[in-house]
């Protein structure tokens, strides 16, 4: 054994010490949303005594049954998917295309240019909310998904994203292509795109989660309820149902999830593409 | 919109040959590649920033066409204690968050790098929160500290300790909020700090026990050093968050109990869209970007001071 390493074996315990310092740290990060799911197959006479009740004898489906009845969650729900799904493929696109271009194509401008995007993305968004809406208003797209894609259809996070990436890819392959006879845009679409899996990965994964999480805009952008989005929807919701907080957990649980399930299936392109993001950037 | 070719830039390029001879029709290309970008990026970027420039010396309702008041509106808000009162919640708000997010972050961190059973669940656990809406933790806090029927006041009450009115209570929504926040931002700082973590050599780590050192000089001298990058980054991060926090004051607050924690993007959000004060909302929104702008050059100044004294040294 030796005392340098400073990891003495402790015999005493059948398991490491230390889960006796991490199970309360998980408890804590853990319970708000094993509440979440708990109290969603609660009914409201369960939750509405005080004190209420911590651990329910019985689950069940009304505030579920309530929300798919009286609220338009799931129209709400494909709103979030259009909106989220277009934004992505937009980001994937124009991203592609641009950092393409800004990586690989000389043009006149060019520098100005990726300074100007580069410059927009530390402008706050409340400077750039009011005249977005008039902007959109002037286009007509106010309280229309259209108002929701069309600002976020392409981000310079995601242009300036591809154009590192592309930076750091050998560009003798591409010009082997070019000499075959590819076209650019075969080249960019056979060659480029299937060697930049990381970078569309990334893209993906932080623009479907900042879209599908948004509220500020949807709120400024959006009256009718039918084109709500989930999380204004439920933000609504809850306003109007103040007590009823069955219904209300339903309702969470079903904006929540999709990203839950997300992030549970692909953890590690997650977690990759927001401290590669966080340390390069 | 089509735009000139533009001839071949004279300077030396320092790409290989092979280029030039596929330099026809590049800028056009180029041109075309990037013009979704450049439209939306600039005309809901550049053009909304200056447009917004011009709206907070205007009077306007959105609605009706504007009128010019030059400075009038900043000299209003100079006066006004509603907005004072929001800059005020917005610092405490970020003083509270910002330290208290990367402490905890890092001191997670440190527990969580080291490889024991369960260790990959426990590092789920605490991630989960931050990719749970703003909005979702709202309405689920806002159950949970639900002065009559929430799980915190349930604890409390078993705990024989006197219930209380949380968001309901001037003086502690703030301070809840700041507490939910970490519940869902200590998350990120703990994945980044673990990735800068793994980064640290174990040679030197070893090296430095080996010579004696203990933990804590082990920590002071060489992983604190090594996680400096990191640690600026998520102070610049996280600051300019904590100033920007909207979406979750709207789902709890709604700004109150007596405007105590009406923070300033919630402020610019009521005066444009409720009260429809555009230029006014402009004005504290262009206030506010001030404010950012001098502390990310505040910081980016003091980062350099720093690099050359580490360099120095």
């Amino acid at each position: 054994m030796t005392p340098v390493s400073g990891r003495k074996r402790r015999g005493w315990l059948p398991f490491s010490p230390w889960h006796f310092v991490l199970a309360p740290v998980a408890l804590v990060f853990g319970l708000p949303l094993l509440w979440l799911v708990l109290s969603s197959f609660m009914t409201n006479a369960q939750i509405n005594k005080f004190p209420p009740t911590i651990i329910p004898d019985s689950l069940h489906l009304d505030g579920y049954r309530y929300v798919l009845q009286n609220a338009l969650f799931p129209r709400w729900f494909l709103n979030s998917t259009i909106v989220a799904l277009v934004v992505v493929i937009g980001n994937l696109l124009f991203g592609i295309l641009g950092g393409y271009a800004f990586a690989r194509l000389r043009f006149g401008g060019s520098k100005l240019l990726l300074t100007l995007m580069l410059g927009t993305l530390v402008i706050p968004f409340q400077i750039t909310m009011i005249p977005t809406f008039l902007i959109m208003k002037k286009l007509g797209l106010v309280d229309t998904l259209g108002a929701l894609i069309v600002p976020s259809l392409v981000t310079p996070f995601a242009v300036f994203l591809f154009r590192q990436f592309f930076l750091s890819l050998p560009r003798e392959i591409e010009e082997a292509a070019w000499i075959d006879g590819c076209s650019r845009l075969r080249t960019i679409w056979h060659v480029v795109v299937p060697m930049a899996r990381p970078a569309l990965s990334t893209v993906a994964v932080l623009t479907f989660l900042t879209t599908w999480n948004d509220l500020a805009w949807p709120l400024i952008a959006i009256n009718d309820d039918h084109n709500y989005t989930l999380q204004l929807g439920l933000a609504t919701f809850q306003g109007q149902h103040r007590t009823q907080w069955s219904a209300v957990m339903a309702g969470n649980l079903i904006a929540v999830l999709p990203v839950l399930i997300a992030f549970l299936a692909a953890q590690r392109t997650f977690i990759q593409s927001l401290t590669s993001s966080a340390i390069k950037g | 919109m089509r735009v000139a070719v533009v001839p071949p830039p004279t300077v030396a390029s320092p790409q290989p040959r092979i280029k030039r001879r596929r330099g026809h029709g590049e800028a056009g290309a180029a041109w075309a590649y990037v013009s979704p970008a450049a439209l939306i990026i600039l005309g809901l970027g550049i053009l909304p920033m200056a447009w917004s420039l011009v709206l907070s010396m205007q009077s306007s309702d959105l609605i009706t066409p504007p009128q010019w008041i030059g400075l009038k509106n900043y000299e209003v808000i100079s006066q006004d204690p509603s907005f004072r009162a929001a800059v005020v919640h917005t610092l405490v708000y970020t003083a509270l968050f910002v330290p208290l997010a990367i402490a905890a972050g890092l001191g997670l961190a440190l527990l969580l790098n080291r490889e024991i059973r369960f260790i990959g669940f426990y590092r789920t656990l605490v991630f989960v929160p931050f990719v749970v809406s703003a909005t979702a933790q709202g309405v689920l806090f806002s159950f949970i500290f639900d002065s009559h029927f929430g799980l915190a006041n349930a604890i409390l009450h078993r705990l024989h300790i006197p219930t209380q009115g949380f968001f309901a209570d001037e003086h502690q929504a703030l301070y809840l909020l700041v507490l939910i926040a970490l519940w869902s931002g200590v998350g990120f700082c703990v994945v980044v700090y673990l990735a800068g973590l793994q980064d640290i050599s174990k040679d030197l780590i070893e090296a430095a026990a080996i010579d004696g050192a203990g933990r804590v000089a082990t920590f002071r001298h060489i992983i604190w050093p090594a996680l400096r990058p990191v640690t600026v980054f998520l102070v610049v991060w996280e600051t300019l968050q904590a100033l920007q926090v909207f979406d979750m004051v709207f789902v709890t607050t709604r700004g109150g109990p007596l405007e105590s924690t009406t923070v300033v993007v919630f402020f610019v959000w009521q005066q444009a869209f409720e009260v429809f004060n555009a230029g006014y909302a402009a004005a504290a929104a262009y206030v506010l970007a001030f404010g950012l702008l001098v502390l990310s050059i505040g910081i980016r100044f003091a980062q350099r001071r720093d690099d050359k004294e580490v360099s120095r040294s």
